[in-house]
């Protein structure tokens, strides 16, 4: 037997659970989206997404999403950066105090969030002894954002703490010495060589968080209604089982659409370019 | 020490990392327009005199003086100094041109004076027609060129080079350091240049300063620390050396190995202990009795220009180079000429030995 039929051989497990758990699924919703209730073919489900409360949660869910994953990279860097400067030791720990939230339920971590948000929570309870003004986040949208934003976020700096960890000392140490101060050895070498990790990072987050429904539902206390939350309802509350695949999939075609862009960027970075 | 104005001068610097103290109150004085190499073993603290000149270490004590100015606290982005890192350092992301542009970029330099300094650094390392490569197709040897004309291209006033022959291959590398001596004639920029190798400090320098255990044992011209090693260590890091322990008997005479030879050296006193250098090829061997010293040929190695035999005189084993071979087992005698024996003190312990050579 060559090494290469060995190989095929090995990777039937995940062949068999791909073609069970994704492949036919999908077969399933495809067939579910292109045919009506009587099971005739039509369009309808797929086109549904244009319709206005279905278009408005998914422009709502894209900017819930941008937000999200543009707060993520705002605080995945100068963390990473930070982490930079540590020792190994104390990085290590650092990171393992990250990850620590992740061994946790994602509901459970939500729940603590409300817990936390709500209008007689623990942030108005610390506010109160303050002596300053509660503060009425629970079921809004900030709520949700920060929920989201929170759930995502090492899944934003991991990524880009490994692409940055990866740079050698020796070149921003080359950076500096020919002038580069703190900044421009960040924007001209560190930012552009930890791209491959942002764009994982983005591709982790951006997506996800477009469809979080549970967290719309327990932090927004179902007033920010995200995509998500609608093609649940289709298939839980209102078993509309066509209507609920065709929104999944013009939500999967936009997807597959949009992604190539942002990773096809990247591939661009590493190329040359003319000064 | 030359008579070019003083450009840097390290006054009592001093440093450690954790409980290892690397440099203990260093003295180093180096001049304008000068090839310095700072040679020694590793872990000797070269490396670390050469971090402390670009701003990348700061001193634990002591101060750096730049042209009469004190920048021990400059920061390395602020100091007319480039480098020439070990391992290259190119910016991966960048392609060659962008890599040599990035210091005049930083300056905001205009787009035509960056053109022109590019083709003309390119053509100095002699990679024209490389404008648009990214470095890791490049072979080590050309990385490192570009390497060095991204350094160039600032006109530092310093150009320091740590190690940058080191990953390259024999041949490559004598290439390389007649181009660096060319470079620097060229450029009239000071070099410091930091190495292990003995023979790329003799052949490239104007002064050698030879390092070990965070002191400076020797410092002079490559021909003055070959020819003249003040002390073991010296001897034996430059060079195949015979290190005999000896007495000197009055001035102009020694007895080595129960022999009185005359020498050129005095001041050593009169019957004092005292170490001689003699190196392998100033040794003259002479058929068995004509010479000084009786001994027996134990063993010959072919190196090409010489032969490289071991004589046993009693029981202290010669190394001798010569271009006319002697068989294993024959007798032969040796004898040196006066000018050939080098005399030195015997240092009384290892610190003391330091102190001494400090100041």
């Amino acid at each position: 037997m060559t090494s290469e039929k060995k190989g095929w051989g090995l990777s039937f497990p995940f062949i068999l659970w791909s073609v069970g758990f994704t492949l036919i699924p999908l077969a399933v919703i495809t067939r579910y989206a292109f045919t009506d209730p009587d099971g005739g073919l039509t369009l309808d489900n797929v086109l549904a997404m244009g319709n206005r409360i279905n278009g408005q949660a998914f422009l709502v869910s894209l900017l819930v999403a941008f937000i999200c994953t543009l707060l993520c990279v705002l605080l995945a860097y100068p963390m990473v950066m930070a982490i930079r400067r540590l020792n190994l030791s104390s990085s290590a720990f650092i990171l393992i105090f990250l990850i620590l939230p992740m061994w946790m339920n994602f509901i459970l971590r939500i729940l603590a969030w409300q817990m936390i948000l709500s209008d007689n929570g623990i942030l108005n309870h610390f506010l109160t002894i303050l002596g300053l003004p509660k503060v009425f986040i629970a079921n809004t949208w900030l709520a949700v954002i920060i929920g989201v934003t929170y759930d995502y976020f090492p899944y934003m700096m991991l990524p880009i703490y490994t692409a940055v960890s990866a740079i050698e000392k020796d070149i921003t140490e080359a950076a500096r010495d020919l002038g580069a101060g703190t900044l421009g050895v960040f924007t001209r070498v560190i930012f552009p060589l930890s791209l491959p990790g942002l764009f994982s990072g983005i591709t982790m987050v951006f997506v996800p968080s477009m469809t979080s429904f549970a967290v719309a539902d327990i932090l927004g206390g179902g007033k920010t209604q995200l995509i998500g939350n609608i093609i649940e309802q289709e298939f839980m509350r209102s078993s509309e089982m066509n209507l609920g695949s065709g929104l999944s999939i013009s939500l999967m075609i936009f997807m597959l659409i949009t992604l190539p862009v942002t990773v096809g960027r990247s591939g661009k970075e590493e190329g040359s370019r003319d000064i | 020490m030359s008579d070019r104005p003083v450009l840097i001068h390290l006054e009592h610097v001093s440093k450690s990392f954790g409980n290892s103290l690397v440099l203990d109150d260093l003295d180093l004085t180096i001049c304008k327009n000068e090839f310095v190499t700072l040679l020694g073993p590793s872990g000797c603290g070269k490396t670390t005199t050469l971090r402390i000149i670009g701003g990348f270490e700061r001193p634990d004590s002591g101060r750096v003086i730049f042209q009469g100015e004190d920048i021990t606290g400059v920061p390395a982005n602020k100091r007319p100094i480039n480098t020439v890192f070990q391992k290259y350092a190119l910016f991966p992301h960048m392609t060659v041109e962008e890599n040599v542009a990035f210091g005049l970029r930083i300056r905001k330099k205009s787009r035509e004076y960056i053109r022109e300094k590019i083709d003309y650094a390119l053509k100095l390392v002699n990679l024209e027609g490389f404008e648009k490569r990214m470095p890791k197709s490049l072979s080590g040897g050309q990385q490192q060129r570009v390497a060095i004309a991204r350094a160039i291209v600032n006109e530092p006033e310093v150009l320091l080079l740590d190690e940058p022959l080191g990953a390259l291959d024999l041949k490559l590398r004598q290439e390389m350091q007649y181009e660096l001596i060319r470079m620097k004639n060229e450029l009239g920029i000071t070099f410091i240049y930091v190495t292990h190798d003995q023979e790329e400090a003799l052949t490239m320098s104007d002064n050698v300063v030879v390092m070990n255990q965070g002191y400076i044992q020797q410092e002079g011209s490559p021909q003055k620390i070959y020819d003249e090693p003040e002390n073991a260590f010296v001897a034996d890091f430059i060079g195949d050396s015979n290190i005999i322990r000896s007495t000197m008997v009055r001035d102009r005479l020694v007895n080595i190995l129960g022999i009185e030879f005359e020498c050129v050296d005095t001041g050593f006193g009169e019957n004092r202990p005292v170490d001689v250098v003699i190196r392998p090829e100033d040794i003259v061997l002479a058929p068995e009795r004509e010479g000084a010293l009786n001994g027996e040929v134990t063993d010959v190695i072919f190196k090409g220009v010489h032969y490289e035999m071991c004589i046993m005189t009693g029981d202290f084993e010669w190394i001798v180079h010569s271009t006319r071979r002697s068989e294993p087992g024959s007798g032969v005698s040796i004898s040196v000429d006066p000018f050939d024996i080098q005399i030195m003190n015997i240092p009384e312990s290892e610190d003391e030995e330091a102190v001494k050579l400090d100041i």
